[in-house]
């Protein structure tokens, strides 16, 4: 089976069902659609095992967070790679803010331990499974998630800095 | 939600501090040695710290600290016009910053869909290569310098001043270079630096023929590295290895190859690849790369297609100074590009180069104002530097030393 987006895409429907695997498109010529974080586990496993896919790289995870989306703030980005057949695709979990909880990946992938420590010390997400959930790059005593849109990068309320040409 | 993360929080902290103790309780009853190796130790060439557990020199296990120079650089990346994120790019591993800075301009070319001429293509590859051959020769010299042999490292270090100077020529920094632009570059080749590429070409080859022959038959070194913090070919993919770590596995993936970006496709160049993935392995990987880049730079060189040195992008790319002063559309688009006050479209892209130490990927995401949305770096040095406790588990002190200079691990990297 040649591997186009189309293929793999109507194959894990059959398999997964059109419920878990929706909002498929495709930005940059990777695809990217949009799962639940109850079947994300599998849905990774499943790539893994596929004899025709053999997704068995993970590039990269990173956290996304959309304030304006209510009850799917958060976004957990998952990017894999089969190296065998040079086929990239994206998966995308949205979570609510309240209850940013998902399952940990470290099972299948170890390199996924650092990259959920980083996606835990800057969005918060809880990844249940986790051999050592603590922060990475902040230290320990941090109270808050920093690469969340409501920390500012600058203190907004400071009046010293305006300037309306610098769109401060 | 601030406060539920709170409590889980420290919930979780408390409950890894617990067993934190309660380990490293556990180990003093067997009389192991707790060992602090860092934050600041000179043979760790960076910040980096492991807390060790040493029986006799025998590492029993290691508990990896860092994050000592994390910068944020994906949260100020928030609030930047594109163009002055470049800069943010040069310190992540500054070993070979033009690659950086490269591999952030080409995703932010394929968001805008910036088709970019040929000899601003063949430009970027010969500083890209210059940069790789700069990052390789610091990591073989360092690991030159861990096993005992200074002088090497100073012999090619000579060779590094020489492809700085070229930086120099071209861009006008050294270290941290913010060279090019989202477009092509910000000047053509001058003679000068066409003269030093050239001079460069002639002189190296000799030079590194020299340092290979004092490392690579050299006892003391082939028993002080082969063997020493290997992995294998599956566990390397399993960390997410990628570059020279993972090709000295004998994983002949290289993104140069696999996809092809700024005309890679258009040279000869062969990927050496290891059997083992030890010291060695990496060793003899990252000398042979080098020869393959001064290959790809000979080719690019004698090959520079006539051309544009940037392409025409109007409201991306800075006008030339003298048209800012005589003509009105280029003053409006100059101040309206140093101003930050272009916006991007709407766009979700990953672009990857192969940098120094594997692949560089770039996930941005553009919500068609004049920042990133969000801009995530995909840096090799973190993703592969959590499997060193694994390869240097059972084996002794100084082989953990020298398995760490030969992974590459550039702190501003690992931290970004």
């Amino acid at each position: 089976m040649e591997l186009t987006n189309e293929n793999v895409l109507g194959k894990l429907i059959a398999q997964f069902g059109e419920e878990n695997i929706r909002d498929a498109y495709n930005p940059d010529g990777i695809m990217t659609f949009t799962t639940n974080r109850e079947n994300i586990i599998a849905l990774i496993q499943y790539l893994y095992d596929d004899k025709d896919l053999q997704v068995q790289f993970l590039t990269t995870m990173a956290g996304i967070h959309f304030p304006d989306h209510k009850g799917m703030e958060l976004c957990m980005m998952y990017q894999l790679h089969s190296l065998r057949h040079n086929f990239r695709l994206r998966i995308k979990v949205f979570t609510p803010a309240e209850d940013p909880i998902l399952p940990t990946l470290t099972n299948i992938y170890a390199t996924a331990n650092w990259m959920e420590r980083e996606a835990y010390d800057f969005y918060g997400f809880i990844f249940t499974g986790h051999p050592n959930l603590i922060r990475i790059l902040n230290i320990e005593e941090m109270e808050y998630h920093p690469m969340l849109k409501q920390y500012p990068l600058e203190d907004q309320t400071r009046e010293d800095k305006i300037d309306t040409y610098f769109g401060r | 939600m601030a406060t539920d993360n709170k409590t889980a929080d420290t919930d979780q902290l408390q409950e890894f501090r617990d067993n934190r103790d309660l380990k490293l309780q556990d180990k003093k009853n067997e009389n192991l040695t707790t060992l602090n190796l860092g934050p600041t130790h000179p043979a760790t060439h960076g910040i980096f710290q492991n807390i060790l557990q040493m029986d006799g020199e025998v590492i029993m296990d290691a508990v990896p600290t860092i994050g000592y120079i994390h910068r944020a650089f994906e949260k100020i990346a928030e609030r930047r016009p594109f163009y002055q994120i470049t800069p943010l790019t040069d310190r992540m591993n500054y070993c070979s910053s033009p690659i950086n800075n490269m591999g952030y301009h080409m995703t932010v070319e394929k968001l805008l869909g910036i088709e970019i001429p040929k000899r601003a293509q063949y430009i970027r590859v010969i500083m890209m290569e210059l940069a790789r051959i700069s990052d390789h020769l610091i990591c073989n010299s360092i690991l030159g310098v861990d096993s005992g042999a200074f002088t090497g490292f100073l012999y090619v270090m000579q060779e590094r001043e020489h492809i700085y100077d070229i930086y120099e020529e071209v861009c006008g920094a050294r270290l941290t270079t913010n060279m090019g632009r989202i477009g092509g570059m910000e000047r053509d080749l001058s003679p000068k630096a066409l003269h030093l590429i050239g001079e460069f070409l002639k002189r190296f080859p000799k030079v590194w023929a020299e340092f290979e022959k004092m490392l690579t038959r050299n006892r003391i070194f082939i028993d002080r590295t082969v063997g020493v913090g290997a992995i294998s070919a599956e566990r390397a993919l399993n960390y997410g290895f990628t570059g020279p770590n993972l090709r000295a596995t004998g994983v002949d993936y290289d993104v140069r190859v696999m996809n092809p970006y700024s005309s890679y496709e258009d040279f000869e160049f062969e990927i050496p690849v290891g059997e083992k993935g030890d010291t060695y392995d990496r060793f003899l990987v990252r000398n042979e790369e080098v020869w393959q880049s001064l290959k790809i730079i000979e080719q690019a060189y004698k090959n520079l297609p006539e051309g544009s040195y940037h392409a025409d992008a109007p409201h991306y790319y800075l006008p030339p100074k003298q048209e800012v002063y005589t003509s009105m559309e280029a003053l409006i688009y100059h101040f309206k590009i140093v101003m930050g006050e272009i916006d991007a479209p709407k766009g979700e892209v990953y672009h990857s180069v192969e940098g120094g130490n594997g692949e560089l990927g770039f996930y941005l995401i553009s919500d068609g104002g004049r920042t990133p949305y969000r801009l995530h770096f995909r840096r090799p040095c973190f993703i592969y530097y959590q499997a060193y406790t694994e390869m240097i588990k059972g084996g002794q002190l100084a082989d953990a030393i020298l398995t760490l200079s030969s992974l590459n691990v550039i702190a501003g990297e690992l931290d970004a």
